[in-house]
């Protein structure tokens, strides 16, 4: 178990996030000159599948921690086994995938190892021994290159998306180590009740296309042909602020500064004007294309395609089109 | 219930950035409460009206972030104080958790420590799961809704917003929140609260006043240090418009492109 370069994967319900994947085939890249191997670090309750799929995606071996009071995610359990394992294991580096959990356990745990985290990395690379990573800051207007120099683990989260996801290669097995949890359940305070989970959508957080609506819908009714779109491409819905705000769809859509930062492959935005806070969300997208009534629409300026034009006609065109060319 | 809410001054987020030897700079735009804070604040105010106490306001950073607390009085806080001392510049993530929760314990019986989801200077999110490590208390982000407190009993239910979907949890105060849009909608301030703002004068607590460690504060202190700050590269995007007589053949024209992308 000498692997300096960890992976934790993320998880939900057995549910692996797929930006652990990515996490896990960029970590090979920078375990591979230091002639390491990579250990994935799996915590849940029924984790098999989890374990496997880390093999197949290049995992040189796993760390799990399969027990009961890992079935909800809550902070304190979590954290206290990555803390334990990365004391005793001493690795070089942790990554992640940057995710409300990521987020969590890595700063909470980074406060008990007394080392730095650095979340939503874009770019990784090694130099003089240590990690220089770059991320966005200022809602993506500037780029900082940052580094954590002296303290190990340094522990890193990376964007999703941002990082290429590795071929999975069946019937791969590794060395399985099973540890064993810190806290019992008398002394977890959190007690998870339920879950309020809006059933059968895409979340935009690891989609690879979204479909987004704003003001220029109308309505709530509005949304129906955006999402119809977002059905048809297998993508998710998204919102700009206004849409939100006027109550149209929840906030779990909303795309922006202040909602959630996508990098979808495609980017559809219809009836959104492109303000800089709803830019900060999406302008890393791969291929955006914007619908506006409006020829002057900030949009176009970040848009590599564009249609003038009324969306309520060209979104049902486009559903139409689309239905014909995927053969739905 | 005495509850504390940490608020960051930052530039407003339409500023134009400009970067002088790694200095960001924003013109003459103006500061601003972090607006993910303004949520911790309501929320602070919400609770005091429902449950008495008081709230508290607490910002760390330069002077100028005095303004930041004045418009914390404003909409109603009933103390603020900034923690503010030279010895604090260049502190990062962690040795500004540090020095809340070194605040937030100063302040004395406080049930309920409120953060935003992230400050949108350093896009980080990490503060509150920090500075609950450094107080030993529960620690729940990404609150959308307060759902119930028990004062009496110490205990809190929130619901958390994941990616995917709302968990709901319970757990033991005191408890360290950091919040999400959608808990409230933050008021304006009152013109009498401006008044009362204009006049008052903001306690500044400085390393010394709060017992900080200098080992642990400030730039020499940090684990994570800063490389390099620059402009993000302009995408040269130069929009191709999509054509068409009528929506059908504009949309057969625009899928043409997409499939050539090859991203469906
Ligand atoms: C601190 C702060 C944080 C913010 N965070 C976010 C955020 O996270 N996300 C976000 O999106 N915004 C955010 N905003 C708000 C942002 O500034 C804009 O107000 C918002 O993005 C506008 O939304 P919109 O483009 O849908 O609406 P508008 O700007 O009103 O644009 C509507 C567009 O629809 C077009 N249109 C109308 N009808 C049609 C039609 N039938 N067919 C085609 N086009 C049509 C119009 O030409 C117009 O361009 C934030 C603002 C602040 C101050
Ligand atoms: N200097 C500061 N003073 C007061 N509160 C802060 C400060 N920095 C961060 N916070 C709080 O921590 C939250 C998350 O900040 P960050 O981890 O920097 O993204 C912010 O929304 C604030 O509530």
């Amino acid at each position: 178990m000498a692997n300096k370069v960890w992976v934790y994967i993320d998880q939900f319900k057995g549910t692996p996030n797929p930006a652990s994947w990515e996490a896990l085939g960029f970590a090979k890249t920078i375990a591979a000159p230091m002639g390491s191997g990579v250990t994935a670090v799996v915590m849940g309750s029924g984790v098999d599948a989890v374990v496997q799929k880390a093999f197949t995606f290049g995992a040189d071996s796993v760390m799990v921690c399969d027990d009961v009071t890992l079935a909800d995610y809550r902070v304190e359990p979590y954290a206290a086994v990555l803390v334990k394992i990365a004391s005793e294991g001493k690795p070089e580096v942790i990554f992640g995938a940057t995710s409300t959990r990521g987020r969590d356990i890595f700063s909470a745990a980074a406060a008990d190892l007394t080392t730095g985290v650095i979340p939503d990395a874009t770019e990784v690379v090694s130099k003089d021994g240590a990690l220089v990573v770059t991320r966005p800051v200022y809602a993506g207007k500037l780029l900082s290159t940052v580094v954590c120099k002296e303290r190990r683990p340094q522990m890193i989260l990376l964007r999703p998306r941002a990082f290429p996801a590795p071929v999975e290669t069946a019937g791969k097995s590794g060395e399985v180590v099973k540890v064993a949890p810190v806290l019992d359940e008398s002394n977890i305070v959190t007690k998870v009740t339920e879950y309020i989970v809006e059933e059968g959508q895409v979340s935009v957080d690891s989609a690879a296309v979204i479909v987004s609506g704003g003001r220029g819908v109308n309505g709530p009714e509005g949304f129906e042909p955006i999402r119809n779109l977002a059905k048809v491409l297998n993508g998710a819905v998204g919102a700009s602020r206004a849409a939100v705000d006027a109550g149209w769809i929840p906030y779990v859509h909303q795309v922006g500064q202040t909602g959630k930062v996508v990098s979808p492959d495609l980017y559809i935005a219809a009836g959104i004007s492109g303000a800089v806070q709803h830019q900060a969300g999406m302008r890393t997208a791969k291929v955006i294309v914007a619908i506006n009534k409006d020829v002057e629409a900030p949009i176009f300026n970040l848009a590599k395609y564009g249609v003038v034009g009324d969306l309520f006609q060209i979104v049902p065109a486009l559903i139409e089109e689309f239905k014909k060319r995927l053969g739905k | 219930m005495n509850v504390v809410a940490c608020v960051k001054q930052t530039p407003d987020s339409a500023a134009k950035l400009q970067v002088e030897n790694k200095h960001v700079t924003w013109g003459d735009a103006p500061l601003i409460v972090n607006p993910w804070d303004e949520y911790a604040v309501e929320e602070s105010l919400l609770l005091k009206e429902k449950f008495g106490g008081k709230a508290v306001a607490i910002s760390m950073g330069p002077e100028t972030a005095v303004e930041a607390l004045k418009t914390c009085l404003a909409v109603g806080c009933d103390e603020t104080y900034l923690v503010s001392d030279p010895v604090l510049k260049g502190s990062d993530v962690s040795s500004t958790a540090y020095a809340l929760a070194k605040a937030i314990g100063k302040v004395g019986e406080v049930d309920l420590a409120l953060f935003g989801r992230q400050a949108i200077d350093g896009d980080s999110g990490l503060t509150a799961a920090q500075v609950a490590r450094y107080l030993g208390w529960t620690l729940l982000t990404y609150v959308i809704k307060i759902v119930e407190i028990d004062p009496a009993a110490k205990t809190i239910k929130v619901e958390r917003m994941m990616e995917e979907g709302r968990q709901v949890c319970t757990a033991k105060l005191p408890a360290v929140v950091s919040v999400v849009k959608g808990i409230n909608e933050p008021r304006y301030p009152s013109f009498m609260g401006i008044r009362k703002a204009a006049k008052a004068t903001i306690p500044v607590w400085k390393a010394a006043d709060l017992g900080l460690d200098t080992a642990k504060i400030g730039a020499a202190a940090a684990a994570v240090a800063w490389v390099d700050i620059y402009p993000m590269p302009v995408k040269e995007t130069k929009v191709e418009m999509i054509q068409g007589s009528s929506p059908a053949e504009i949309a057969a024209n625009l899928v043409d492109k997409i499939m050539a992308e090859k991203v469906i």
